[in-house]
């Protein structure tokens, strides 16, 4: 009974996370528009552009290979696995000990890696350009996050994202390395999210954009599931900042039913929350030169070794 | 709610660390000038704290001072000072962002190591915020290396100044008139650092401190 | 005994064939049957190691003396888990190799120059692991370099090859001397050649850092650590490719053997800085490694670099299981070494493929310069295919088993916090962060080595006209591409495997994985971190096909063939595309301005002017110019300087011989 109720528990958030990524895109963009004074499109319009972009015919460049049609199903697949795998209103679910944070943020980089690949296939000057910034970017990005871990499984004495939520539920307190974590996460976050300060979601045909030039060639069907990989991506960095540094009322193993309910309206509340301050930041920040990005992304590179350093080198925490 | 207290202000120490590595990045002028007044409202929302959990009421009045002067009336009147040498493009640094950063991680272990051996005994958060102390004069001192334009150099001198007084607070028992009168020599040379820019700039039509070099005799 | 004589008499075997090789010269069908020969033997030698792997952990290790060699000493052989474990990682790879010869030896110019090398080069491979005195380890080690260096000297016509094989000759050179002196040492001055009798013995501080020092160059110059890294991407590429694929991936694991049997083994207890030495070589080894490879244009030396690269991972996870050992923290230490051990394997899979890949390439365009390939996923689709898995690998990716090996190397840094050390203290978090840097360059390399090779438009008219290579070459590389998938779903059996070999050096080994369901494994307990390959695999499939069936079912399924749209600017030029200059431009500018000297000079030319502008790349290998440039400098002025001795007068020949007596009679009465 047990083993049903979990395995009930991985499912339904594996379809949660699938429903609330384009919603929090539609929101997040809502609010920057009021933020505006725009009226901005509807709330649901994220889902009506993906039924629109199914339904049309996807055209292909003439010499793109297999891997072309084939990178967004697995940059989906990858994506979609590893936000079913970071706990959003219950932790210790039926799959959680498949992987850990570094599996997950390792996940995201093998989809990373065939994007990037998906860039280059047509042969493209914008293709080429956006997947050779793209991993630079994830070239600093990616120790960055990795020490973000570090300092969280110090702290936690676990990798495992449920161990961890679990354990700042229950020692809740202020910590300088954690502070340092937190910041270079939303740092990461950003990055990875191709969002201001470094990359602009809704730029096309700009010179400086990154996610976009390497999405260029695609349309339709294919388009599609690129756009929803990158919606879910979003709703998995806030979940995860969510249920690291912001754990109350996820409901724990064990919990009550009702212990679930809450857990999930607080979990929609946090996502709210997060589309909400992202869309505030946004509006408060220009974008940046390209090269100006790598010492914005150094900067949570550094919080990271910082926050790392602090506990090994201080053993009283 | 000990403990709490005490992360608090080991937290507000921490985050002296953070803003004066945010120092360290900026290369713009004016970002530079808000920074600063960030670490100055920080370190008075840390001295004010101690004041608190100290039960030390003297201490709120460095932490006046630190929120007035350095956190509005400093800041404000620098701005000013750039505007009428009109130096608000970006600061040239000798050493690029990324070494720097890299410098500014080595001190900060360098004066963890150090504190956390000298003084062995202590308590554990005590020696921590010693070393974040420390860390900040030596921040400070590092972007004064650093940086070639005399502004970010008074600022380099006042963040080592901040370091000194968050050790001061954190240390229980330093006379409030030592504190005052750090105060006040802070204000002291910026008044004095502030003519001379002024009389630099008459001179040799910059404030670079590179092009003093030649007067001195060192550059033929 | 038994393993030990079918070992032996594999090894035999090898060597008949080089000489059959030779005998053999008219025959046409020589090279199916030499290479036939050095699979069969690898395949003998890879089951001893497996089986003496698999046996139960008590076993004694078989130990053998031949009557051969110098008098009253023999040759000592002895088989024990680590010899095991190696032999297992490099028959692996020589049966790749050799598989992949029957195919690629055909394209070959000069058979004759590599055929009766590449059995010898198997063999002694396989000694330098059995050998138990440090006269046969030392003849044999010398044996593989100079089989190795004769097949890097197969195209001798080309001068850089020439140039490749006098660079790989010193350093090799210098290496053996290193190792020479280290078992001086090891020695003593009573001491006994044996292995045996060299564990036993005792060494005061000074010696035991020399020692390490000395093992640290010369196993470390064969395995490419920086500084002494640089006859290594010069002599691997310049080797036919199966050869290559060789030296880079197995010659390096000997090298890695070497080091572990010297410092772990033989040495007893290392001085308190060896770990941080070691950690501080192998951070420096894994960045400059990637960086350099990510520079290079030529696909093979873009993978040898890759290699030092994967060195430098290695050795970290050694220097780690040191600072482990050292504070008698043996469940760590245990970890740390596993990973090493693991990433040896992995690397030794994936490199082996790579070389493979890329000798499939020059075989089917006779190019290696990034910037004349493209576009092969369309020529030669089951190569590109193959080369994805081995990139995949190498990029620390999950499924892969590159991951896994990284994943335990994160892990055993998560434990060193107890260090007691200061500087360990603050040396671990920054090598975790390198190490981190490393995997995520590496896979950025990879996507760029990838996507310019096999994707993208060709640029030259060999690439454009490349057919797919012979069903041998291809059967060659599906072997390790299988193994990479497999290593990375089934971790825990391969880690079970390491066990003993690792309870043989450091006295503790992991849990034992293999009975935990689902293949999932776990270094130190459940709640702290476990990974599970298999369900990882099986998620990514499953939402794949899931996402397929969905489209296929509700989405528009036209599709229509068009130009590419390229914001509308399309250019049927193949040069308007990223080159492998410019796919690396931003990581450039980033990290190598400093580390590279990378510079970049624009010459526009003069208004009115409808001359092109140019755009130059100077890049600058500061260690060459730092540390190698100035020894032909120093040499030739020191020889200026005792030029003058070839024209002393007798007496004043006389006076130094005395003087040299009288010296030497000085420091035997002060010696105390």
């Amino acid at each position: 009974m047990a083993l049903i109720a979990s395995f009930i528990t991985q499912g339904l958030q594996m379809l949660l996370v699938l429903a609330l990524a384009p919603l929090l895109v539609g929101f997040t963009r809502k609010v920057k528009a009021r933020l505006l004074r725009r009226r901005g499109p509807s709330i649901i319009q994220p889902y009506r552009d993906l039924l629109r972009l199914i339904r049309k015919e996807a055209v292909i460049a003439e010499n793109a290979s297999w891997l072309f049609r084939v990178s967004p199903y697995l940059i989906f697949a990858a994506t979609w696995v590893a936000a079913a795998l970071v706990p959003t209103f219950a932790t210790n679910l039926q799959f959680s000990w498949t992987a850990d944070l570094i599996v997950i943020t390792a996940l995201l980089g093998s989809a990373r890696f065939m994007l990037a690949l998906a860039g280059m296939d047509v042969g493209t000057s914008f293709g080429g350009i956006g997947s050779s910034r793209e991993i630079m970017f994830a070239s600093i990005a990616e120790p960055a996050m990795l020490l973000v871990v570090f300092t969280l499984a110090l702290v936690a004495g676990s990798t495992q994202l449920s161990a961890i939520a679990d354990f700042m539920v229950s020692h809740a307190s202020l910590r300088v390395s954690l502070g340092l974590a937190l910041a270079a996460l939303i740092i990461v976050a950003l990055a990875e999210n191709s969002r201001i300060p470094v990359d602009n979601p809704a730029t096309h045909l700009e010179l400086t954009m990154v996610h976009e030039a390497m999405v260029l060639e695609y349309s339709g069907r294919h388009l599609a599931v690129i756009e929803f990989a990158a919606a879910l991506k979003l709703l998995l960095y806030v979940s995860l900042i969510a249920c690291l540094f912001a754990p109350w009322g996820i409901a724990l193993t064990g919990n009550a039913v009702s212990a679930y309910v809450v857990g999930a309206l607080s979990y929609v509340g946090k996502l709210a929350v997060g589309g909400l301050l992202l869309a505030l930041f946004e509006t408060s920040i220009a974008k940046m030169r390209v090269f100006r990005v790598p010492d914005f992304i150094g900067i949570a590179l550094m919080l990271g070794l910082l926050g790392v350093l602090l506990l090994f080198v201080s053993g009283s925490f | 709610m000990n403990g709490l207290a005490l992360d608090i202000a080991h937290l507000l120490a921490g985050s002296m660390v953070l803003v004066s590595f945010l120092l360290l990045y900026q290369d713009r002028m004016f970002a530079l000038l808000n920074i600063f007044a960030l670490q100055a409202i920080v370190l008075s929302a840390s001295i004010a704290w101690q004041a608190y959990i100290q039960d030390a009421p003297h201490l709120y009045v460095p932490a006046l001072i630190a929120l007035l002067l350095k956190g509005i009336v400093i800041p404000l009147a620098l701005r000013r000072v750039v505007i009428k040498l009109g130096i608000h493009r970006e600061i040239e640094t000798v050493v690029g962002i990324g070494p720097t950063m890299l410098l500014g991680i080595g001190l900060v272990a360098l004066s963890m190591v150090i504190m956390l051996k000298a003084t062995s005994t202590a308590d554990p958060l005590a020696r921590e915020d010693l070393a974040f102390a420390l860390s900040v004069l030596l921040l400070g001192l590092l972007m004064m290396v650093t940086r070639r334009n005399a502004v970010s150099q008074i600022i380099g001198f006042m963040s080592l100044e901040n370091g000194l007084i968050l050790a001061a607070t954190g240390a229980k028992g330093m006379p409030l008139v030592v504190e005052i009168s750090i105060a006040f020599s802070v204000l002291v040379a910026f008044i004095v650092i502030g003519i001379f820019l002024f009389r630099i700039r008459e001179r040799f039509d910059t404030v670079e401190l590179e092009a003093l070099d030649a007067s001195r005799g060192e550059r033929p | 005994m038994t393993s030990l004589a079918i070992a032996l008499a594999s090894i035999a075997g090898l060597f008949a064939t080089s000489i059959l090789a030779v005998a053999l010269s008219k025959l046409p069908s020589r090279n199916r049957v030499v290479y036939s020969a050095a699979a069969l033997a690898c395949i003998a030698l890879l089951a001893v190691g497996l089986l003496r792997l698999g046996a139960a952990n008590g076993e004694a290790d078989a130990v053998m003396t031949l009557p051969i060699g110098l008098p009253w000493l023999g040759i000592h052989l002895r088989m024990d888990a680590l010899s095991a474990f190696f032999l297992a990682v490099i028959n692996l790879g020589g049966f790749g190799a050799s598989i992949y010869g029957i195919g690629y030896g055909e394209h070959e110019e000069s058979p004759g120059r590599v055929l009766p090398f590449f059995p010898a080069f198997l063999a002694g491979m396989n000694l330098v692991l059995l050998a138990d005195d440090a006269f046969s380890f030392l003849v044999s080690w010398e044996f593989m370099s100079l089989a190795s260096w004769a097949m890097v000297m197969a195209h001798h016509q080309e001068a850089e090859t020439r140039r490749a094989g006098y660079v790989y000759l010193l350093m090799a050179g210098f290496g053996s001397l290193a190792l020479l002196l280290t078992f001086g040492l090891l020695a003593g001055p009573t001491g006994h050649y044996a292995f045996i009798t060299m564990r036993a013995g005792e060494h005061d501080t000074i010696s035991a850092g020399l020692i390490l020092i000395l093992a640290l160059i010369g196993a470390g110059s064969k395995a490419g650590l920086v500084p002494l890294h640089a006859w290594l991407p010069l002599a691997h590429p310049a080797a036919p490719s199966h050869v290559s694929a060789l030296m880079s991936g197995v010659m390096t694991k000997v090298a890695v053997y070497g080091f572990i049997r010297i410092v772990f083994d033989l040495l007893g207890t290392p001085p308190w800085w060896a770990s941080l030495l070691v950690l501080i070589v192998g951070s420096v080894t894994a960045v400059l490694g990637v960086l350099q490879a990510l520079m290079e244009r030529d696909l093979k030396r873009l993978l040898a670099y890759s290699t030092i690269e994967n060195i430098g991972v290695i050795f970290i996870g050694l220097g780690l299981a040191l600072a482990f050992q050292e504070n008698a923290m043996p469940a760590a230490a245990a970890l740390a070494l596993t990973a090493a051990l693991f990433h040896a394997l992995n690397h030794s899979l994936f490199k082996s493929l790579l070389f493979f890949g890329s000798g499939a390439v020059l075989t089917a365009t006779h190019e290696r310069d990034l910037d004349r390939l493209g576009g092969l996923i369309h020529r030669m689709p089951v190569t590109a295919f193959l080369f994805l898995a081995g990139s995949m690998a190498i990029s620390a990716l999950p499924p892969l088993n590159g991951f896994v090996s990284e994943w335990l190397t994160f892990q055993a840094v998560l434990l060193s916090p107890n260090i007691p050390q200061w500087s360990l203290k603050v040396l671990v978090p920054a090598v975790g962060g390198v190490l981190a840097l490393a995997a995520a360059l590496a896979a950025a390399c990879f996507v760029r080595a990838y996507g310019i090779v096999f994707l993208g438009r060709p640029r030259s008219a060999a690439a454009a006209k490349a057919v797919e290579v012979d069903r041998y070459s291809l059967a060659a590389m599906v072997m390790p591409a299988l193994l990479c998938l497999l290593a990375g779903l089934f971790p825990g059996p391969i880690i079970d495997a390491i066990g003993p070999t690792v309870r043989s050096i450091i006295g503790a080994q992991m849990p034992v994985q293999s009975a935990l369901p689902w293949y999932t494994i776990i270094p130190i307990a459940e709640s702290r971190s476990s990974y599970n390959g298999l369900l990882v695999f099986l998620f990514i499939t499953i939402s794949t096909l899931i996402a397929v069936e969905v489209l296929h079912r509700f989405a528009s399924r036209a599709v229509r063939r068009a130009p590419a749209w390229d914001c509308g600017y399309p250019d049927p030029s193949p040069l308007t595309q990223y080159s492998a200059a410019s796919a690396s431009q931003p990581i450039r500018r980033v990290f190598a301005g400093s580390l590279l000297h990378a510079r970049e000079t624009v010459e526009m030319p003069p208004p009115g002017s409808s001359e092109p502008a140019r755009f130059r790349l100077a890049l600058k290998d500061v260690i060459w110019e730092t540390i190698y440039a100035p020894i032909p400098r120093v040499i030739a002025a020191s020889a200026l300087r005792l030029d003058r001795f070839q024209f002393l007068t007798i007496r004043q020949y006389l006076s130094l011989v005395f003087a040299a007596l009288v010296i030497l009679l000085l420091g035997l009465a002060i010696w105390p």
